[in-house]
């Protein structure tokens, strides 16, 4: 109970570091290798608007989503347009220029933080005091990180399936080709969907820091448990991405509780291996 | 026959020149054959295919910490032997279970790697060995990992000449080209992505193995550093990753400055070094080589 309880709460964070990359890719075409990077610079910036500053990390989150989806827009407008440009609309171009250029952004990334907020574990305690939750003592930031992942996540679900702007971006991830051809802005909303993707990282780092340490050399880890379960649910996948995320959460939460904490990585690499073998287009996505 | 024999030329003076340099230059040689040879066999796969891997230093650390732990038991070369096998057992591991599929998932799995195995050997260190760190004691001086390290470029960069004259050379081509167009000409698509990448993994196993004895004391922190991949890429793209002679114009420079880089600036060098892999990414994406090509082939429009 312990486990599907704390596996619950790690899966909603994962789920919508998923969604945001998930959003990138499948929105953006961009491969986003630098995209913990930017879940990382959210958790520090949250702790250090709470240590010198004494924000709450509620307020600070809603400071954060919206720095995260101008940081986007900003990283879209002037690298990855003119990637986009190079491309002339040649996908595998596009993927392999993207996949350098963010390997480069991650050295960037990572380095500036080095510099800013060093190597060390950082952590902040905050609201740690134990919940009831079904027989489950959880600390109540833990809560408060899922309950914000759960309203963000299922907030753009709801908006993505239900509003005219949804399905302009689902028709983008769909189709770029035929998009223009309805009056589609194709650079355009791509644009929206990476600095929405950013802003879903940022939110997710943000909830990260409430309760959990972390270092700045931890960025690749979140990139790749992000990729991983975005290949799992499929890719552009929403729904499958956010199902995929639990799933790894609790897989995680179970292997560190019964084996070992160390172990943990291997756990999704494991996943990942079956997952390519097994269904190499996702737990939830249809045979192309 | 000179396009032989400049380099075989090259490399006897190379060899040779040791007997003439301090103990720091040589250390400086080394590092530079060390990085001429990543990037040269990180090449002979990615370079054509464009298939990007970004797992060098998994390979590369996997090659040192075999050292470090069989250095006590067995003799050198039948543990060089063990480490050129296990690398290539590990690049049979991944290429099976990715290169059948589209390039993305390959990127992600050597993205990751790294990580798996440096945290793999780390758990199985602290929790069954009890130990974090090994010595590596042998009786090898600078000269011979000069050496030793000459010879793999050499396999490197004269394996990456003959593929390129063979079928296979010509397969992996076709493959970075277009793989639809590939697979309907015949090519064996995942075997030849397979063989490919083994090779390539294999003698960068290799370096890591022939390298480690200059660590003396290794430990997964310090094996498994990313700047490794990251410096690999960077060096072959600079100078042309689908050049033969690319790989080895990219890593001479960079080397040295990333070794000033290093030394001036130990905090910030990694921004940097970002920043120049984007720049590299947006001026010169086909390497220094060809935007060489480009401008005599400009001058020579003008010229006219």
């Amino acid at each position: 109970m312990t486990t599907l309880v704390l596996g619950l709460v790690l899966g909603g964070t994962y789920a919508l570091l998923a969604l945001g990359l998930t959003l990138q890719y499948g929105i953006a075409r961009i491969m986003n290798l630098a995209y913990g990077e930017f879940t990382l610079l959210a958790a520090f910036v949250l702790v250090f608007l709470f240590q010198s500053a004494g924000l709450s990390p509620l307020l600070a989150i809603i400071l954060i989503a919206p720095a995260g989806y101008l940081a986007g827009w900003l990283l879209h407008t002037l690298m990855m347009r003119p990637l986009v440009q190079r491309a002339h609309g040649k996908p595998g171009k596009l993927e392999v220029d993207s996949i350098l250029a963010t390997f480069g952004l991650l050295f960037v990334l990572q380095g500036v933080m080095l510099v800013l907020f060093g190597a060390n574990f950082t952590s902040i305690s905050y609201l740690d005091q134990g919940v009831n939750v079904f027989g489950v003592s959880v600390a109540l930031n833990r809560l408060i990180a899922f309950a914000i992942c759960l309203v963000a996540g299922l907030g753009l679900v709801v908006l993505l399936a239900k509003t005219r702007w949804g399905l302009i971006l689902r028709a983008v991830a769909l189709s770029p080709g035929s998009a223009p051809l309805v009056g589609i802005d194709v650079n355009k909303v791509s644009r929206q969907g990476f600095a929405l993707g950013t802003a879903l990282a940022s939110i997710g780092g943000a909830s990260v820091a409430m309760y959990q340490t972390f270092s700045a050399n931890d960025g690749v880890v979140f990139t790749m448990k992000a990729l991983i379960i975005v290949i799992m649910g499929g890719v552009g996948n929403v729904a499958g991405a956010l199902a995929a995320g639990f799933a790894l959460g609790l897989v995680e939460t179970f292997v560190s509780t019964t084996f070992d904490p160390g172990l943990t990585l291997a756990a999704t690499f494991t996943i990942f291996l079956a997952v390519l073998i097994w269904r190499p287009q996702g737990l939830f996505g249809r045979r192309s | 026959m000179i396009r032989l024999a400049i380099p075989v030329l090259g490399l006897i003076i190379l060899a040779g020149l040791p007997m003439f340099v301090s103990e720091y230059e040589l250390g400086l040689m080394i590092g530079m054959a060390t990085y001429v040879a990543l990037a040269s066999a990180w090449a002979l796969f990615s370079g054509h295919t464009h298939y990007i891997s970004l797992a060098t230093v998994a390979f590369y650390g996997t090659g040192a910490y075999t050292v470090a732990v069989l250095n006590e038991s067995l003799p050198y070369p039948a543990v060089i032997l063990c480490a050129g096998l296990i690398g290539a057992a590990m690049a049979l591991l991944v290429g099976l279970s990715t290169l059948r599929l589209s390039g993305i998932y390959f990127v992600i799995f050597t993205f990751g790697l790294a990580e798996l195995v440096r945290q793999l050997i780390t758990w199985y260190e602290v929790t069954i060995t009890g130990t974090l760190g090994r010595y590596i004691f042998l009786d090898l001086t600078a000269q011979d990992i000069y050496w030793q390290m000459l010879a793999l470029c050499a396999i490197a960069i004269g394996l990456t000449a003959w593929i390129n004259r063979t079928r296979l050379g010509l397969a992996l081509r076709a493959i970075g080209d277009d793989e639809i167009v590939a697979a309907h000409s015949g090519i064996h698509l995942a075997r030849t992505k397979l063989i490919a990448f083994t090779i390539s993994a294999t003698l960068i196993t290799l370096v890591g193995a022939v390298a480690s004895p200059r660590w003396v004391y290794v430990e997964p922190l310090i094996v498994f550093n990313p700047t490794v991949s990251f410096l690999t890429v960077i060096m072959a793209l600079l100078g042309g990753a689908n050049r033969l002679w690319g790989p080895l114009v990219g890593a001479i420079p960079l080397f040295l400055l990333f070794e000033w880089l290093s030394v001036n600036f130990p905090d910030t060098y990694p921004i940097f070094l970002g920043l120049m892999f984007i720049g590299v990414v947006f001026v010169l994406p086909n390497g220094v080589l060809a935007g060489l090509d480009d401008l005599r082939a400009w001058l020579g429009r003008r010229g006219k």
